[in-house]
């Protein structure tokens, strides 16, 4: 983990115990019943009693107490049934914006934008990918210019979720061209309302538009909203890219508890269905899918003691090729009405369920389950390279001033 | 049967400090006393097992008897600890009845009851004893298993394909008539058979009226037992043998130079290794599962053992597979012990029990059945 991550995660000398954070909890809970207290300012008031991310700093929603000890807190306040910050809502803001704002930020940018962040106020998304930057993120050409105090803005992301409900961004922009690509990139908060956004709903092979274009016309950023140094806004990046992989596979999962388990379920239901190849391959996918279980719970039983392994690398390899076949294993199994789809309205769902919907569903969106968040290409690279030790991929591109890159 | 059946506790799928002890120890001493060339020697040779690294494992470290209760002269310890030591044993695919005595012939007794049983079971933990399972190495647990004719204290027939019964001092022997009787091995006829895995010999045991001591009359529980403990603890063989082979194929690709470069920085290899790599880090998961379950006794010891083997077993062909394509020419020859895994890891595939046996049986205990 980076800086930000680990200097929040640790404890410091005097953070309050579990017991210490169980009082914390009941005294918020006597102040502001939850029964009778509006739900915005019962969240209000848990962040600023610092239960809200314990591990944070104490002014910034947390305590400087272990990460762990959250738990202690969220049992406690579910048990007296207080409302949660709807985290699936707000995902990319706490996963990604927050720990970077916390690592990087200035002093005034962390108490003007963490605390509405968590309670939900401000949404954010995050522009990162563009058309000609994928899996290459480092040759990303959207430009910033400075002009003042502020910044222009020029370009087109893609891939946005949220952006049509945003009130901010974490955008990373091209600020020098004429230094190789990591060099030139400076991480910026951006203004989500500001004229010069533009923000299209992307349709995708669902049908469905989860995700947005975002078109950056002359948008002006002030100076003040810049998150790290000139130039360090890969380093940046690297916080918030890797914060996004702590929050997967934190979750303790039952048996069946992702894209096997509707199949199982028809499998049961309607002994009409059943083939025998079929047989033989859902028992092997049960199979996979029980051991890839195991693994995710291995790795957070690794976590818990302290000690994370390379394991996490691999685990969104394994889901994405066991989400593809099994829901294809499930398009067929369902013979006649595998050749129906529920619905191809373009439609803007606020959630994203991978295991949601009908099978036609399934099968397509997990397909970019070995696209999103890292295509498994290069997945697999990396575990070559960080955990086998394997020579790296030849470069070419690392000593070439970005504007002479090949594209 | 239940749609989802739900675990009682959560398995504790980590290593403890003391297997992490356990681990350095067992390997330590294979580093010392059993390298792949004195392996290659000795599997061609009149005596394929090492009695000499058996008398230090099983004797002097007391390893034989982990499985067995300190009031009947064992260590008292675990399945996860047994694991442990057979991960090792894979890694080296050392020759010894690890696998067939100390956890399949002792679990088998330790389903008996009287002095006959408990005799050999502390004689069996000591390591002094070596006990076979004569049942057919290939017997998945609850599979019809063959038996011989008993008639007036004496057995009569004849079995194949018992694993490690060449080494064996006594063997554990189902009856037609629903008995297991412990029988010498020096009153039978053991004829060693030409075997696929040469560092587990299989063989032929005739018996022509041998001598019988009865252990229980009911071998099928015994045996399916035996054989259960058996299959969820190969899994951790399959796990040491498939990380031998990943660990030893990833050094051999930084090293080899082919294109003025290291063989393994070819993405196309690579990408090879890195599925492998995922491969056993899921065995992992599934064979300390496995483990854990055995060890608890856990309710959901069954599926347990199932997807353990249905999952290992195939992994740790494919890691063996990879490893003699990816050692190129050196991998087909007789010199590199590469052979000695792919052997071992194929015919372990068939051992208790082949992965599609185990999805069969999975397909009852999860409740997935076949067409009508």
């Amino acid at each position: 983990m980076t800086d930000a991550a680990t200097k929040a995660g640790a404890p410091k000398a005097g953070a309050p115990d579990a017991a210490e954070l169980r009082r914390r909890t009941q005294e918020l809970l006597a102040a502001q019943p939850p029964a009778t207290t509006d739900r915005l300012d019962f969240l209000k008031a848990r962040f600023d009693a610092g239960l809200a991310w314990v591990h944070y700093p104490e002014g910034l929603g947390g305590l400087g107490a272990p990460r762990s000890l959250q738990a202690v807190v969220d049992a406690e306040l579910e048990a007296a049934g207080a409302p949660d910050n709807d985290p699936r809502r707000i995902g990319i803001g706490l996963g990604m914006a927050a720990p970077t704002i916390l690592g990087f930020g200035t002093e005034e940018q962390k108490s003007r934008f963490l605390r509405p962040l968590w309670v939900g106020e401000e949404v954010w998304c995050q522009l990162f990918s563009e058309p000609g930057a994928g899996s290459d993120l480092a040759a990303l050409g959207t430009r910033a210019v400075r002009d003042g105090d502020d910044w222009v803005v020029n370009g087109q992301k893609v891939w946005t979720s949220s952006a049509h409900l945003a009130r901010w961004a974490i955008l990373i922009a091209r600020t020098d061209p004429d230094v190789p690509k990591h060099r030139g990139i400076t991480y910026f908060i951006c203004d989500m309302t500001d004229p010069g956004v533009e923000v299209r709903p992307l349709r995708q092979v669902t049908g469905e538009a989860e995700f947005n274009e975002v078109f950056l016309t002359d948008v002006r950023i002030p100076d003040a909203h810049r998150l790290g140094e000139i130039g360090d806004g890969w380093r940046v990046a690297q916080t918030t890219l890797m914060n996004e992989r702590v929050s997967i596979g934190g979750m303790r999962i039952p048996r069946e508890g992702g894209m096997i388990g509707p199949v199982s379920k028809t499998w049961r239901e309607r002994p009409e269905l059943r083939t025998n190849d079929l047989h033989q391959r859902l028992l092997k996918l049960w199979v996979e899918a029980e051991v890839a279980r195991l693994t995710g719970e291995r790795l957070r039983q690794q976590l818990v003691a302290g000690q994370p392994g390379p394991e996490g690398s691999g685990m969104k390899l394994a889901f994405a090729r066991l989400n593809q076949e099994i829901s294809g294993l499930e398009v067929e199994l369902l013979g006649e009405e595998g050749l129906l789809y529920e619905d191809w309205t373009m439609r803007r769902p606020e959630l994203v369920d991978f295991v949601g919907r009908d099978a036609g569903y399934r099968y397509l969106r997990s397909k970019g389950n070995s696209i999103e968040g890292g295509t498994t290409e290069v997945l697999l690279n990396i575990v070559a390279e960080r955990v086998l030790g394997l020579p790296s991929e030849p470069r070419t591109d690392k000593d070439v001033a970005w504007k002479d890159l090949a594209r | 049967m239940t749609a989802q059946p739900t675990q009682s506790t959560q398995p504790d799928l980590l290593y403890s400090e003391e297997e992490d002890a356990l681990r350095a120890a067992v390997r330590d001493l294979l580093t010392d006393h059993c390298d792949a060339a004195g392996v290659i020697a000795r599997a061609e040779s009149d005596a394929p097992h090492d009695r000499e690294l058996w008398k230090a494992l099983g004797e002097s470290m007391g390893l034989a008897g982990l499985l067995v209760p300190e009031s009947s002269g064992g260590q008292g310890a675990t399945h996860r600890e047994a694991a442990v030591v057979l991960e090792e044993l894979g890694r080296a695919v050392a020759p010894v009845p690890y696998l067939t005595s100390a956890v399949v012939a002792t679990e088998a007794l330790l389903a008996c009851e009287g002095d006959e049983a408990a005799k050999l079971l502390s004689a069996l933990a000591s390591g002094r004893t070596i006990g076979a399972l004569a049942v057919a190495l290939s017997t998945a647990p609850g599979a019809p298993v063959k038996s011989v004719r008993h008639e007036e204290g004496a057995l009569h027939g004849e079995l194949t394909g018992i694993a490690d019964a060449s080494a064996a001092d006594v063997l554990l022997v189902p009856a037609q008539d629903g008995g297991l009787y412990a029988v010498d091995a020096a009153a039978v006829t053991i004829t060693p058979q030409v075997s696929l895995d040469l560092t587990r010999p299989l063989a032929t045991v005739a018996f022509d009226g041998a001598p019988a001591r009865r252990l229980t009359s009911d071998a099928a529980q015994a045996v399916r037992r035996a054989l259960r403990a058996g299959a969820g603890l190969l899994a951790s063989e399959q796990l040491g043998l498939a990380d031998w082979c990943l660990a030893e194929t990833v050094r051999h690709l930084k090293d080899r130079k082919q294109f003025n470069r290291p063989v393994g920085g070819f993405q196309a290899l690579k990408h090879r290794l890195a599925h492998l790599w995922l491969e056993v880090v899921n065995a992992r998961a599934a064979a300390r599962n496995a483990a854990d379950a055995l060890s608890t006794a856990s309710p959901d010891t069954d599926v347990a053992v199932a997807v353990a083997q249905a999952y290992a077993a195939p992994v740790a062909v494919h890691a063996a597979e990879e490893a003699l394509q990816l050692h190129g020419g050196i991998g087909m020859t007789w010199e590199h012990p590469v052979h000695l895994y792919l052997k071992r890891a194929k015919a372990d595939s068939l051992v208790y029990g082949s992965a599609g046996a185990h999805r069969e049986a999975l397909a009852e205990l999860v409740d997935l059945p076949a067409p009508l």
